[in-house]
């Protein structure tokens, strides 16, 4: 049994499918993640497809600042992901809706609706920077298992380990 | 073929113990030449069965009702159906076979795509429907060149069974036929250019859009197992008659390597066609040379 839980936390690190998610973003960092799996950066060394079907997925990829229009469609699509799932915020405004802040048409940032596992700042952030936090959401998934997410917010910050 | 004979090809070579880790390996081959040819370097070797063991390890949504109980079996018919096609190939020489076989091989072949367009339809997802219909049109037009070509080889040789075919001499029909199977392999596979069942992003994931976790790791090993026993039965048709069980089957391996290379590089090169192009390539383009071929074959079989 522990056997087959070891095989397990390396199948869930190693095989990460993301659901993206637009919650009124710019479209820079939504360019960011199809980057991220192109060629020149190729995510899927490390396991990481794309998926059309939020059913599929284990990681929510949520960018931009979430929107009042936004927020009812964020949290259904958080709820048809099936767990084991992670949540990565991606770009400033999911993290603190940046420029866009005390806009009266923003509900956000997204740690107010969803239990947010890796946040990847920057204004679009790099795709090695992205593919650092997905890397990063693939390990916590490994970790937690089937136990449901702590409301505590690890954040990550994966631009300074994109760097090294 | 004694009941003893039937397990063993079912259950070890060519059936599960073989077909299973080949289905993980042809799903990686067919996801590592696509990275190559667009320079990248892919994904790892054990990337299929980590997909697989992971989605074991997801949750399902629940389903209730009959509706809920079907969805639950289309993919476990639709694997056994494709592990049933993969054990009935005539790899190792003098393993048996009975009459008709091609029959059933042919009905196994048939069922998971219809197993698809069942699941898309009982998900109840509007996605899910669409891409049934656009199964279900697909299917109709590249059975009926699939199964002539199939016909034509049967035909020449005046039998149906398998084995019997796997050995006879090679004919010009013999290619043709071989030819024509090789044309409907992309739309059995669901691969580009006629992957617009499952079109990814364009209808989420069409039939498979609310399956998730374990049903959902059922569907790619069904996926995988199709993957063998359609370029297994490509790698039957086309391998030389050899009398050593063990060269026969490093044999039928190489050919069903060499398919599925030849496959994913066409998928790689090719964009996705839409549905009436698609259509109208099988019942336009490919039509006619299938019909020339099962014609021949009669003709030829009357004149002798």
């Amino acid at each position: 049994m522990n056997l087959w839980k070891r095989l397990m936390c390396t199948a869930r690190r190693r095989s990460p499918w993301l659901f993206h998610m637009n919650s009124g973003s710019c479209n820079g960092c939504d360019i960011e993640i199809v980057a991220a799996l192109s060629p020149r950066y190729d995510a899927e060394q490390l396991g990481v497809r794309l998926e059309g079907s939020p059913r599929h997925a284990d990681i929510l990829c949520v960018t931009g600042p979430v929107t009042r229009k936004a927020v009812g469609a964020v949290k259904t699509v958080y709820d048809q992901v099936l767990g084991p799932k992670a949540v990565i915020a991606i770009g400033s405004c999911p993290a603190t809706t940046n420029v866009f802040i005390d806009s009266r048409t923003l509900d956000g940032p997204l740690d107010k609706h969803l239990p947010v596992d890796v946040f990847v700042p920057g204004c679009p952030p790099r795709p090695d920077a992205i593919i650092a936090g997905v890397a990063r959401a693939a390990a916590i998934l490994a970790e937690r298992g089937n136990n449901s997410p702590t409301t505590t917010v690890a954040i990550a910050s994966v631009a300074e380990e994109a760097k090294q | 073929m004694t009941l003893l004979t039937a397990l063993a090809r079912l259950l070890i070579f060519p059936g599960l113990l073989f077909a299973v880790p080949a289905a993980w390996f042809f799903l990686w081959v067919e996801r590592k030449s696509v990275a190559l040819m667009q320079e990248r370097v892919g994904p790892p070797f054990m990337q299929p069965f980590f997909d697989f063991i992971k989605l074991l390890g997801k949750s399902t949504p629940p389903r209730i009702g009959i509706a809920g109980l079907l969805m639950r079996a289309w993919p476990l018919i639709a694997v056994s159906a494709a592990a049933g096609a993969v054990g009935l190939l005539p790899v190792l020489p003098l393993s048996g076979g009975f009459e008709g076989d091609l029959i059933l091989l042919l009905a196994l072949l048939e069922l998971p795509s219809i197993c698809i367009i069942a699941a898309g339809f009982s998900s109840r997802s509007i996605f899910g429907e669409i891409g049934s219909a656009r199964e279900a049109a697909l299917s109709v037009s590249y059975n009926i060149v699939f199964l002539l070509a199939i016909v034509s080889i049967a035909a020449s040789q005046h039998t149906f069974r398998l084995d019997a075919l796997a050995s006879a001499p090679f004919t010009p029909l013999h290619w043709i036929g071989i030819l024509a199977i090789l044309v409907c392999l992309p739309a059995k596979l669901h691969i580009n250019p006629f992957s617009l069942p499952n079109a990814e992003q364009e209808i989420y994931a069409g039939p498979m859009t609310e399956y998730a976790g374990p049903e959902l790791a059922m569907w790619e090993l069904s996926h995988g197992l199709e993957w063998v026993a359609g370029t297994g039965l490509v790698a039957t048709l086309v391998a030389p008659h050899v009398g050593i069980a063990w060269l026969a089957a490093c044999i039928f391996v190489a050919i069903s390597f060499a398919v599925v290379l030849l496959l994913s590089a066409l998928a790689a090169a090719t964009a996705r066609l839409a549905i009436d192009s698609s259509v109208r390539f099988y019942w336009q383009c490919t039509l006619i040379f299938a019909v020339l071929a099962v014609s021949s074959a009669l003709f030829m079989r009357f004149r002798s």
